[in-house]
């Protein structure tokens, strides 16, 4: 116990010193992180850049992968019923242990053929709907739905514009929030800000070790926030994109551990390990009352941001609404 | 904000501040400006003409105008407190959620100073002002974007004040009008402003759920991550001519797709003509708008709230 304390303190002191040093020197930061790599690190406090340069790895197992070694019997269904099919999003119903379920996933390519056709996993308007529709017909008959994670961002084109990319993601906030039957997300790879989160929005969101999940590329935040398109890796630091420090944060259910190597060195162990958290969340989530589910999530949803933070009487003004915000919409019933 | 780049050398995002008014019956004078708001009224103050079309104006004009060039209908920027005087009652204003501060999630370099300083500048809590006025006679949860604080970006703080705004409207079974003004989510706070796209989102679903209308108005500009959430939730969305709308902002698309982008692209007017925005509507048809717009979309006896 005398340890673990003076572990804690030893962290806390090391944070500390390393936001000075973000701020005054570049050097003393990075060599700050190395200590910190080498002396707390059980293998979940990794290098922020590492964890990015992972999450990017070409050679990972995709969102076709998995749903390979996960479902039986998969059948991809395509379009959005209005402007086209978009290659970068796929989705289908397929069978998960015997139990039928609605799968949509970001669909990045192996190599450069495959990109240009999946356009690098960053899809158009047609894709959000598209998964919208799978989704709501999921609903209608009563499948859960599993979602896979893995995009650079939503497509920034003209013609993605021109079609409302901004207002396909609304939309799918929005609906998925009241969705009706369980959604589990599994950010697998790059977790790229809106993009992501446009089929991010669920009861539980979880996270492979080696995934980050971002508002922004450590790129663009170093371009912007730090001036210095050279800064990335301070970035990727900074933002706290990794799994470990998204679950510090609440804002993910748990983390997904990849198979030795990680996941493009052992897909198949990586599908285990989704596989045995599959059967015991789909279970448990599609046993729950449907209408305690969608309450339960807009708790959660609501809840987002409440959680932020250091000390200080700002989150203690937030964190006493907590409870209260969800009972400002709905009376003061028992929660 | 992670497209605030687009706009660099347009605004000084981030440097400015709105000026600040407790309640709207303290009328709004001199007061420190930035950003657009500022550079535009200056070049009229000292050119004597618009920048626009630049036609002869004095700023005194401008304002009886409702901050519009009477030539070439160019709509100024303006603070988040004339746009409350411009379309509330008088002295109807009454904000609401005025002491939230974030609390620093990422405790990213420096952010806590630049807010600070925002704030001091600005005196506003942060990039939106929340609460209830009443239009016509008509009771209205309001809320207005300010771009001049830090981009307009939305962080827990701009969430947070969203959500309690539509929790207000439910409560008191009234309409709820955002104006919109950002350069989308706010970057310092990381994960924590992307979810802030989820919860506003969600709360505009549970407004519905509650049978409330919820009104729109883009304002120049509004880009990524408030596009790409409540901003284009609205039952009716109405936008200010001119006005750029959109989820990249221009200058990643033209790194993109390596092309120029035709004249209009994005533009309230594009907008319109795409099929996202119900109407372009000039500011001095607003406040009539609003009102027609509340009275359509009441199911109770109308004669409840008027008068």
């Amino acid at each position: 116990m005398r340890g673990f304390m003076k572990n804690k303190a030893f962290e806390k002191k090391l944070k500390e010193l390393k936001r000075l040093a973000a701020e005054e020197h570049m050097g003393v930061f990075e060599e700050l992180s190395r200590i910190e790599t080498k002396y707390l690190g059980n293998g979940r406090q990794g290098n922020a850049w590492e964890r990015v340069e992972l999450a990017r790895n070409s050679s990972r197992p995709t969102s076709l992968d998995y749903i390979e070694m996960l479902f039986d019997d998969f059948l991809e269904l395509k379009g959005d019923r209005s402007s086209g099919d978009d290659p970068a999003m796929i989705g289908g119903i397929g069978f998960f242990s015997g139990r039928a379920v609605t799968v949509v996933g970001h669909q990045k390519g192996r190599n450069l053929k495959e990109n240009l056709y999946r356009n690098y996993g960053m899809a158009n308007p047609e894709g959000y709907r598209k998964a919208l529709r799978l989704i709501k017909e999921a609903e209608k008959f009563g499948r859960p739905v599993i979602t896979f994670i893995d995009t650079p961002g939503a497509y920034p084109g003209l013609s993605s514009e021109e079609r409302g990319i901004g207002e396909a993601i609304a939309r799918n906030l929005k609906e998925l929030s009241r969705v009706s039957v369980p959604i589990i997300c599994i950010i697998i790879g790059e977790g790229g800000s809106g993009g992501a989160l446009g089929i991010g929005v669920g009861d539980e969101v979880y996270m492979l070790e080696n995934a980050v999940y971002s508002v922004i590329t450590p790129e663009g935040c170093a371009s912007i926030l730090l001036r210095d398109a050279s800064k990335a890796k301070l970035a990727a630091e900074l933002m706290k994109m990794t799994a470990s420090d998204l679950l510090d944060l609440g804002v993910i259910s748990g983390i997904i551990p990849e198979g030795p190597g990680g996941a493009h060195e052992s897909p198949e162990a990586t599908a285990a390990n989704i596989r045995i958290l599959l059967e015991r969340r789909i279970d448990y989530l599609t046993r729950r009352n449907s209408s305690r589910l969608v309450s339960d999530r807009s708790a959660r949803l609501l809840s987002m941001g409440s959680i932020a933070g250091r000390s200080g009487e700002a989150f203690s003004i937030l964190q006493k609404e907590k409870g209260g915000i969800l009972n400002r919409f709905f009376g003061r019933k028992k929660r | 904000m992670k497209f605030l780049d687009a706009f660099k050398g347009l605004f000084s995002p981030g440097k400015g501040s709105d000026k600040r008014k407790n309640r709207v019956e303290q009328k709004p004078s001199g007061g420190e400006k930035s950003g657009a708001v500022r550079d535009e009224r200056s070049f009229v103050e000292n050119q004597h003409s618009c920048p626009s079309c630049h036609l002869h104006i004095e700023l005194a004009d401008l304002k009886k105008n409702l901050f519009v060039c009477p030539g070439c209908g160019h709509h100024f920027s303006v603070t988040a407190w004339e746009r409350i005087e411009m379309l509330a009652d008088p002295d109807s204003f009454r904000e609401s959620d005025d002491v939230l501060e974030t609390a620093d999630p990422l405790a990213f370099p420096g952010y806590a100073e630049k807010l600070t300083a925002s704030r001091q500048k600005a005196k506003m809590n942060e990039a939106i002002v929340t609460g209830v006025c009443s239009v016509n006679s008509r009771e209205l949860a309001l809320g207005v974007m300010s771009f001049s604080f830090m981009g307009g970006s939305m962080g827990a703080v701009v969430g947070e004040k969203i959500v309690r705004l539509c929790s207000v409207a439910v409560q008191r079974q009234i309409p709820l009008l955002l104006f919109t003004a950002s350069g989308g989510a706010r970057m310092q706070e990381g994960i924590i402003s992307l979810m802030q796209m989820a919860r506003t989102s969600h709360a505009a679903a549970l407004l519905e759920e509650k049978g409330l209308p919820f009104f729109i108005v883009l304002t120049h500009p509004t880009t990524g991550g408030v596009t790409a959430s409540f901003a284009m939730l609205g039952n009716v969305i109405l936008a200010e001519p001119g006005a750029l709308i959109g989820f990249a902002g221009p200058r990643v698309i033209e790194s993109t797709i390596r092309q120029k982008l035709p004249e209009g692209f994005q533009r309230a007017e594009f907008q319109e003509q795409k099929g996202f925005v119900d109407r372009v509507c000039p500011r001095s048809k607003l406040r009539k708008t609003i009102t027609l717009l509340i009275d359509a979309h009441r199911p109770y006896d109308l004669s409840r709230q008027s008068g």
